[in-house]
């Protein structure tokens, strides 16, 4: 009954996931040269409803907040709920957009991440879930529940990044806070319920920043645009949407949960793997960032855009510093997270037309790589009961596939020829010509260094060749392979087409915006190439060395040893050698460096608000 | 493009080999002198390797060898693409990349020598990165273009705009050269207190691919001391050989430190490559 109900879960999934990436790909492939097309949707009952659900959600997390005692949440949706009645009641004549939708090659981009990726781990939740309730007879079954919330939030994204209608947006946003409310607290423990709270509170004080910001650009509406995206960007005015651009960049901020809300998507983690996987690659916190991104022109050659660009710097560095410390895969990956989402945004607030073509490469490089890694994670924690870096060692024996997948998502996070160095090396050059960028080129010179560190050591512990292990790849309750397979796969494509997804998507719509462009140079191109070549043929010289070698086991210092690391120890004693990774606590440690990240982003935050306000 | 950068490439990847082992003959000569000793002779680093490649292949993993081959690919690629006058960053992060398949075959062995050693080099990588990034943004600056051939075609001499940058890049070179103070991952001298860091379970052939790829990167630093005096050759070598005979002194009159002493140099290098920056982005924007 059981497994019968999986299949057929299975079937659903898999054609609701085809039809979704199907559709994002029709949309590529008929508005990939058309610019931005923009769409007169009627807005006569869609608004009102909209309103509706939002006074439903506000009440549900009053429900929820009365439910579990916190009186925070409880006091946030009520604010919130009272500055969206004052918008709609005080400046109904100013909501209105003629064109409600639209669509360019940035929303193209954001909606193949995630109807692609988005889908590719739906399909990888059917199975990971069964596996999930088997391993956890404790948490109650609500798979149903978990997957009409997907896909709620998935469409709730595609909402979010083809809404011209910046009340449209808004509702979309709040839709993304409740989904991933609902998600984390999955599990319905303390410490999940806990969570989801955490999370749903700093949504929430983004959410206010968002009314705000709607309130003052409806009262302001003949000079800012109102609340008509495309307006609002193009508006003469700067100095008037400054303001409630840099609010809404705080919106972003929180949901891409950069410094001192970093803590909700570590919560996040309680959550079974593929939402983690969903949060941080196609949704939410993806949301945060293409708001910031969206809002880069604003920022540009602002001092507010410059702060909010120096919080993203600075998250950049001290959450990588920080994942040097952990040794849980799944908080090694969201530090990693919020060290990247915090680059993006440090591309967005300093706001150069090189530096958006950086952040957008950014966007996509990461979000393939870091759902693969984390549908990596999930199925070893579900084949060796761990989720421990420690416990990963010896991977390639164990588990050669998933060792060499992990591989390949972590070479794509931080070596070269793989994307995300490519979007770093890019963010270096545009930093360069960027006023006061050095200050930037430093913070990413050290964050950069610390990231090869803790994913080197990672990548270690992986390709250790451990003796008289046994093969673990395959178990009872098998997840399906297909979607970790395409995704290492578009990691590798991402890379080898990066010069085609650049000048048909990122540059156009970098063109569209700014006037200007930036590309590789062709020579450039053609060393990473050879360098991808390179490292697609080497694997084939371990058939080379194959033959000749002859083994031995390692040295101890010259005690007798064998193969499996057992040596003969004092007393007569034989005793094994063990190695553990540095977590260097003393210098990267979580409680060393968060709360200074805490202090001095919250303050660079204010500093945004107060520069916004002496422009206006 | 014309064929000049062909040139410059395949002559690094000829040349680069030889040159390397020499200077690190003549390093071993100057070295023993400096201690009171005659010293191998010359070519003794052929001989050494040569020896290397006669020698039985022994593993503890068929595996390291591939990471092994991978480091010396790379890192060949690296300064191949250096001396072709290619992207300066583009050539730092190759570099990265191949000292991280060297890391990774120390990991692979799964030997608790060269596990401390893989963990060390990666501490060196840390502390010596951040200063690389700065020297290649710091000679972009001056040249405003991080191609090699540009910036080697400077009229003036980069080393007056970049003294600090110079002097960081110096400290972190003492960590890429492998040389005492900062030779806590592996050094040239056999048996230390983590016996031989990260090549301890590297022989033979294996070891000899190793220094190999150790001399073509020694040759890509010295190339990078070089742009900074790039604008007067005469001066640019003089430089070159100055620079190495300071970091032979240091290396013979210092004492291994621990890494925490290692990861702060590099960073602190690394610092006074930010300042000296700041004081020239400020000239180029406000003061000059």
């Amino acid at each position: 009954m059981f497994v019968k109900r999986t299949a057929l879960r299975y079937v659903v999934v898999v054609i609701s996931a085809l039809a979704i990436g199907g559709a994002t790909i029709y949309l590529l492939l008929r508005y990939i040269s058309a610019g931005a097309v923009y769409f007169a949707v009627p807005s006569g009952t869609v608004d009102p409803l909209m309103v509706i659900i939002e006074m439903g959600l506000a009440l549900f997390i009053i429900y929820m907040g009365v439910k579990f005692k916190n009186y925070l949440a409880i006091a946030l949706a009520v604010v919130q709920a009272a500055l969206v009645v004052y918008l709609e009641t005080t400046y109904s004549g100013s909501l209105h957009v003629v064109n409600n939708l639209f669509i360019d090659q940035f929303s193209i981009i954001m909606a193949l991440i995630i109807g692609i990726i988005g889908s590719l781990i739906a399909v990888y939740s059917v199975r990971y879930m069964e596996t999930y309730h088997h391993h956890h007879p404790e948490v109650r079954d609500r798979q149903r529940t978990f997957f009409f919330v997907i896909f709620i939030f998935l469409a709730a994204m595609f909402g979010l990044v083809f809404s011209n209608n910046l009340m449209w947006v808004f509702f979309f946003w709040e839709i993304t806070t409740i989904t991933s409310f609902l998600l984390i607290g999955y599990a319905e423990t303390e410490e999940a319920t806990k969570n989801a709270f955490l999370a749903l509170v700093m949504n929430l004080l983004g959410g206010i920043a968002f009314v705000a910001a709607l309130i003052i650009l409806a009262a302001t509406e003949p000079l800012s645009g109102g609340i008509d995206l495309a307006g609002v960007l193009s508006s003469g005015d700067a100095a008037v949407i400054l303001l409630p651009a840099a609010l809404i960049g705080f919106a972003g901020i929180t949901k891409a949960a950069l410094m001192p809300f970093s803590s909700w998507l570590l919560g996040a983690m309680v959550a079974p793997t593929p939402v983690s996987a969903l949060l941080h690659s196609s949704t939410m916190v993806k949301a945060g960032v293409y708001i910031l991104v969206r809002f880069a022109p604003v920022f540009a050659g602002t001092l507010t855009g410059f702060s909010i660009g120096l919080v993203g710097a600075l998250t950049f560095v001290l959450a990588s510093a920080i994942a040097i410390s952990q040794s849980n895969a799944k908080r090694v990956l969201a530090y990693s997270t919020i060290a990247n989402l915090g680059l993006i945004a440090a591309c967005a607030g300093v706001g150069t037309y090189m530096l958006v073509w950086a952040a957008i490469l950014l966007i996509i490089f990461h979000a393939i790589a870091k759902a693969l890694l984390f549908l990596g994670t999930g199925m070893i924690e579900h084949r060796i009961g761990s989720r421990d870096i420690e416990d990963m060692e010896g991977l390639i024996v164990r588990m050669p596939r998933m060792a060499v997948m992990m591989f390949i998502g972590m070479a794509g996070m931080f070596l070269a020829p793989f994307g995300m160095l490519i979007s770093k090396w890019a963010a270096i050059e545009a930093f360069v010509q960027a006023p006061f960028g050095l200050i930037f080129i430093a913070l990413l010179a050290y964050g950069s260094a610390v990231t090869v560190f803790f994913w080197a050591k990672w990548m270690g512990k992986l390709v250790a060749v451990t003796r008289e292990q046994e093969r673990v790849e395959r178990g009872v309750l098998e997840e399906p392979w297909a979607p970790l397979y395409i995704l290492t796969g578009l990691v590798v494509a991402a890379t080898l087409l990066f010069p085609l997804i650049s000048s048909v998507l990122i540059e156009p719509y970098v063109l569209a915006i700014y006037g200007a462009t930036a590309r590789m140079a062709q020579a450039n191109v053609a060393i990473m190439l050879l360098m991808m070549a390179l490292l697609l043929v080497l694997p084939i010289s371990f058939m080379l060395f194959k033959r000749s070698a002859k083994h031995l086991p390692a040295y101890m210092g010259g005690r007798p040893a064998t193969a499996d690391r057992h040596f003969a120890g004092s007393l007569g004693l034989t005793r094994e050698a063990q190695t553990r990774n540095y977590y260097l606590n003393d210098y990267f440690g979580e409680a060393k460096l968060f709360r200074p990240g805490l202090a001095v982003c919250t303050a660079l935050i204010i500093i945004s608000w107060i520069l916004a306000g002496v422009a206006l | 493009m014309t064929w000049a950068w062909l040139i410059g490439a395949v002559l690094f990847l000829i040349l680069a080999p030889l040159a390397g082992g020499l200077i690190a003959g003549i390093d071993r000569k100057i070295t023993a002198r400096m201690q009171g000793r005659v010293g191998p002779p010359l070519l003794q680093p052929f001989y050494d390797v040569g020896k290397l490649f006669e020698k039985e292949r022994v593993v503890v993993t068929t595996a390291q060898n591939f990471y092994v081959l991978a480091y010396l690919i790379f890192i060949a690629l690296a300064g191949a693409l250096f001396f072709a006058g290619g992207d300066l960053l583009l050539t730092i992060f190759a570099f990265t990349l191949a000292h991280v398949f060297l890391v990774l075959g120390a990991y692979a062995v799964h030997s608790p020598y060269s596990h401390i050693g893989a963990e060390r080099e990666l501490i060196q990588v840390m502390a010596y990165e951040p200063m690389v990034i700065l020297a290649a943004v710091g000679l972009y600056m001056v040249a405003n273009s991080f191609y090699v051939a540009d910036i080697a075609a400077v009229a003036v001499p980069a080393i007056l705009y970049l003294p600090g940058v110079f002097l960081g890049l110096a400290i972190i070179l003492t960590i890429k050269l492998r040389k005492s103070p900062f030779d806590i991952s592996t050094s040239h001298h056999a048996h230390q207190e983590i016996v031989k860091g990260i090549t301890t379970e590297f022989s033979g052939p294996t070891l000899g691919t190793i220094e190999i790829a150790h001399w073509y990167e020694n040759i890509f630093l010295l190339g990078l001391v070089y742009l900074f005096f790039a604008w007067n050759p005469v001066i640019g070598v003089v430089a070159v050989v100055l620079t190495y005979l300071v970091e032979i002194f240091v290396d013979n009159t210092t004492a291994r430190v621990r890494w925490q002493a290692a990861l702060k140099t590099g960073w602190f290098a690394a610092l006074i490559g930010i300042v000296n920056l700041a004081i020239l982005s400020y000239m180029m924007i406000g003061g000059a």
